[in-house]
């Protein structure tokens, strides 16, 4: 008789897992249930290509609404899962339905952080998380539509070169004396602060957001320094968190993530985790880590699918990511900690160039703008435990592959 | 409707009635052929890499700096490949054969 498995969340892990287990034929039943009323979908366009209007939204889904019934997916949409019975082993869905399962999943991602100030719950303060979101502000986005974005990392960058690409008139308001000051290093910082200055963008450091107000609706933001800012839409991008209550209610280990081993298992046997929602072991990075990101999501969702279909493997993958704004394309590799050594390679004037990042001589990260070669050696470099020397990489006579 | 003539992973030959318009990366995603296409077609990774059939190669649009960077350091590359998601489906490319390059 087939395994029955229920995979909660319908998002990039969740989908690739139904898809890699679909593949097993009459081995597994499997049920995908998602809170969204789309099926399964990228989420990178949603503050890029999607909020341009570049794309019909049925290009953002993983794969074609048809192909999980065609595959024997039973994918549930619109549909909450309110609890877990580990003794049982059933799932209760929103509407009381219990659902038994042999194997379960928890693909639950993230949510988005909410602003703390007055004014949150007004009206037109928009986040961007799901594809309604998106069209939400597109809806409004036309040109001259004045929008103030609170945050200034990539969520908010990239809807900030999307908006202004629509004509908009876009403040960025960031606490930090730079963006994407967590992610990346200052020479990445300064770098793309001035490309959106001179693309127009109205960009606010060491600045936060005090209030939110309007009539009925959300018409300005007032910032820490007493200025105020009118607004027609109002972006919030200051990260997310883990969506972990479902996890936690049940008794499974939670910090800071649902926390799994390297087969990406729960503290419960039967029970697995995937994503965005996870706290799990990297072999390569020798530490624990909950990271948000597409690759983890797919690399995590494969590795649940190989355990169950006995080709095991601990999870060691070199983490990625990549950013679009404007004409800037950044793929980045690696976790690299603050006080790791940085490595500019090449003139931030040309739009080509790249950072490195070094603990001991060995690569741990890499940020390349507009240059592939250089994030393709750097990842490779990481995952290898590679020492490089500085000099050398700072040096663009030497060509990355001599390096 | 222009055709794509598959090899699979695990070396069966299939052919598939392609949408032209898109590229070739979403015709074989969306019939499940495999690949990951982790970045959706953004050439930021390699996981949608084929090879292209030596007949057909010159006939593709040409390879720009960004997808050549990434295929190239496939430990799977060979002269023939490419990422599928740079390349649009054409009715001038019906009878294209590909192979899936093996995981990497």
């Amino acid at each position: 008789m087939s395994e029955h498995i229920v995979i909660v969340g319908a998002g990039h892990a969740g989908g690739t897992l139904a898809t890699q287990l679909a593949r097993a034929g009459d081995r597994f039943r499997i049920t995908l249930i998602g809170a969204e009323n789309w099926p399964p979908y990228e989420r990178p366009p949603l503050s890029k290509q999607l909020l341009m209007g570049e794309v019909p939204t049925e290009k953002v889904f993983l794969r074609p609404e048809s192909f999980y019934a065609d595959k024997g997916v039973d994918l549930r949409l619109g549909t909450e899962v309110t609890s877990i019975d580990r003794a049982g082993k059933t799932v209760t869905l929103a509407g009381g339905e219990s659902l038994a399962y042999d194997r379960l999943a928890l693909c639950t991602g993230t949510a988005i952080r909410e602003i703390p100030v007055a004014g949150r719950d007004l009206p037109g303060v928009h986040y961007i998380r799901t594809i309604d979101d998106t069209l939400a502000i597109r809806e409004k986005a036309g040109s001259g539509a004045r929008v103030v974005i609170a945050g200034g990392g990539y969520i908010g960058l990239e809807a900030a070169a999307a908006l202004r690409k629509l004509g908009c008139d876009v403040t960025v308001i960031e606490m930090m004396d730079r963006v994407m000051a967590r992610a990346v290093a200052e020479p990445v910082s300064r770098f793309y602060e001035a490309a959106h200055r001179a693309e127009g963008v109205h960009i606010l450091l060491e600045t936060g957001v005090a209030e939110i107000g309007g009539n009925g609706r959300a018409e300005y933001v007032a910032d820490s320094h007493g200025h105020v800012h009118p607004a027609d839409i109002v972006l919030v991008g200051i990260g997310v968190v883990p969506v972990v209550a479902l996890a936690a209610d049940a008794g499974l280990a939670v910090d800071d993530g649902i926390v799994v081993d390297a087969r990406a298992r729960t503290s419960d046997p039967d029970i697995f985790a995937a994503g965005d929602c996870t706290r799990h072991p990297n072999a390569l990075l020798g530490q624990t880590v909950r990271l948000e990101s597409v690759q983890n999501a797919v690399d995590q969702a494969r590795c649940i699918s190989n355990e169950l279909t006995d080709k095991g493997a601990d999870y060691a993958e070199v983490p990625w990511f990549w950013s679009d704004q404007y004409d800037l394309k950044m793929q980045m590799a690696g976790l690299p900690a603050p006080d790791d050594q940085v490595v500019v390679r090449g003139g931030p004037d040309s739009r080509s160039f790249s950072v490195f990042y070094l603990r001991d001589g060995k690569v741990s990260g890499v940020n390349a703008i507009n240059v592939g070669a250089d994030y393709v050696r750097g990842r490779k470099w990481i995952g290898e435990g590679r020492t490089v020397d500085a000099a050398r990489l700072a040096d663009t006579e030497i060509p990355i592959k001599e390096v | 409707m222009p055709v794509i003539h598959i090899t699979n992973r695990a070396g069966a030959e299939s052919t598939l009635e392609a949408e032209s318009g898109i590229s070739i990366m979403e015709n074989l995603r969306d019939n499940d052929y495999e690949i990951d296409a982790i970045c959706g077609g953004s050439c930021a990774c390699a996981t949608c890499h084929v090879y292209v059939d030596e007949a057909w190669a010159a006939r593709l649009p040409a390879q720009d700096d960004d997808e050549k960077g990434l295929v190239e350091d496939e430990p799977t590359y060979k002269p023939n490949s490419r990422l599928s998601c740079q390349i649009e489906m054409t009715d001038a490319l019906d009878g294209l054969k590909l192979t899936i390059a093996p995981e990497a």
